[in-house]
C-alpha cells in the first residue's frame, strides 16, 4: 500500500500537484527522512523542499515536528507555515 | 459550530446564530480582507478535514477552559476581494469575561493552529502571506 502526500500553498505549487502516493523504502521512517529520499528522486522536489525550515508536516492529519515517525501513516502533508484568519 | 466555506459571510446571521444560545454574554471577532497596499484579491487555501478538526479542537478547549455555553467559528476559504469578511468568531458565556477572553484566544490561536494560508495577488503579481511573529506572540501568550 502505497503512501499519500499532499502539498499546500507554495509548497504545492512548486511541486506542481497537489497530491501523489509514493512507496518509499524501509529505512525512511521519519517526516525528514521521508523529505530527504523525496528531494534525493527528483529535482523539483528538492528545490521545493530546499529550506527545511519554512516547511511545516501533518502526519494523518495531525501536526507533528519534522522528526515525528511516518511509520504506518497513511497521509503525510508538507506545508508551509499557516497564515489564517 | 465550526463552518469552512467558499460562500459569503453575513455577519448578522452569524451573529444572530451565537446570540440564539441565551447567554448573558457574546463576544464577536469579524476579521476582513484590508487593502493593504494595492491587495486586489485574497485567497484562501485549507486542508479539508483537518482545518475544521483543527477549529473543533480550538472551540472544544475554548467552551472548557472558560465555561462556555457555545463557540462558534465560521471561516471563508476561496478568493475574497477588500471588505469581505474572511472570519467570524463569536463566543457564548454567562458573563462578558468569559465571553471576550475566549473570543480572542480564539482568534489568536486559530491563526497559528488552523491549515489555512493566504495568497495575495497585486495587479499581475501574487504572492502568498507570510506568518508574522506578532500572530506566533499573540497565540503564545495563552499557552500558560
Amino acid at each position: 500500500m502505497g503512501l499519500e502526500l499532499v502539498y499546500f500553498a507554495w509548497v504545492r505549487e512548486r511541486i506542481g500537484h497537489g497530491s501523489e502516493t509514493v512507496h518509499p523504502p524501509a529505512d525512511v521512517v521519519t517526516v525528514a527522512g521521508l523529505i530527504d529520499w523525496l528531494a534525493a528522486g527528483s529535482a523539483v522536489h528538492a528545490a521545493a523542499f530546499i529550506d527545511r525550515t519554512r516547511l511545516r508536516a501533518a502526519v494523518d492529519q495531525t501536526f507533528v515536528g519534522l522528526d515525528a515517525s511516518v511509520i504506518g501513516a497513511r497521509e503525510v502533508a508538507i506545508f508551509p507555515p499557516v497564515t489564517g484568519g | 459550530m465550526i463552518t469552512v466555506g467558499a460562500a459569503p459571510i453575513d455577519a448578522g446571521i452569524e451573529c444572530a446564530a451565537i446570540s440564539a444560545t441565551g447567554a448573558g454574554g457574546i463576544a464577536t471577532f469579524v476579521g476582513l480582507v484590508r487593502a493593504d497596499d494595492g491587495v486586489a484579491t485574497l485567497e484562501l487555501e485549507h486542508y479539508p478535514g483537518a482545518t475544521e478538526a483543527a477549529l473543533a479542537m480550538l472551540a472544544a478547549r475554548a467552551v472548557e477552559r472558560w465555561g462556555l455555553i457555545d463557540a462558534r467559528i465560521t471561516h471563508r476559504v476561496g478568493v475574497m476581494v477588500p471588505g469581505d469578511i474572511v472570519v467570524f468568531v463569536g463566543t457564548a458565556a454567562a458573563h462578558r469575561a468569559a465571553a471576550l477572553e475566549a473570543c480572542a484566544f480564539l482568534i489568536d490561536r486559530l491563526k497559528t493552529d488552523a491549515p489555512f494560508w493566504k495568497k495575495e495577488t497585486r495587479g499581475d503579481d501574487a504572492s502568498w502571506v507570510e506568518p508574522r511573529g506578532s500572530d506566533d506572540a499573540a497565540a503564545a501568550r495563552w499557552s500558560h
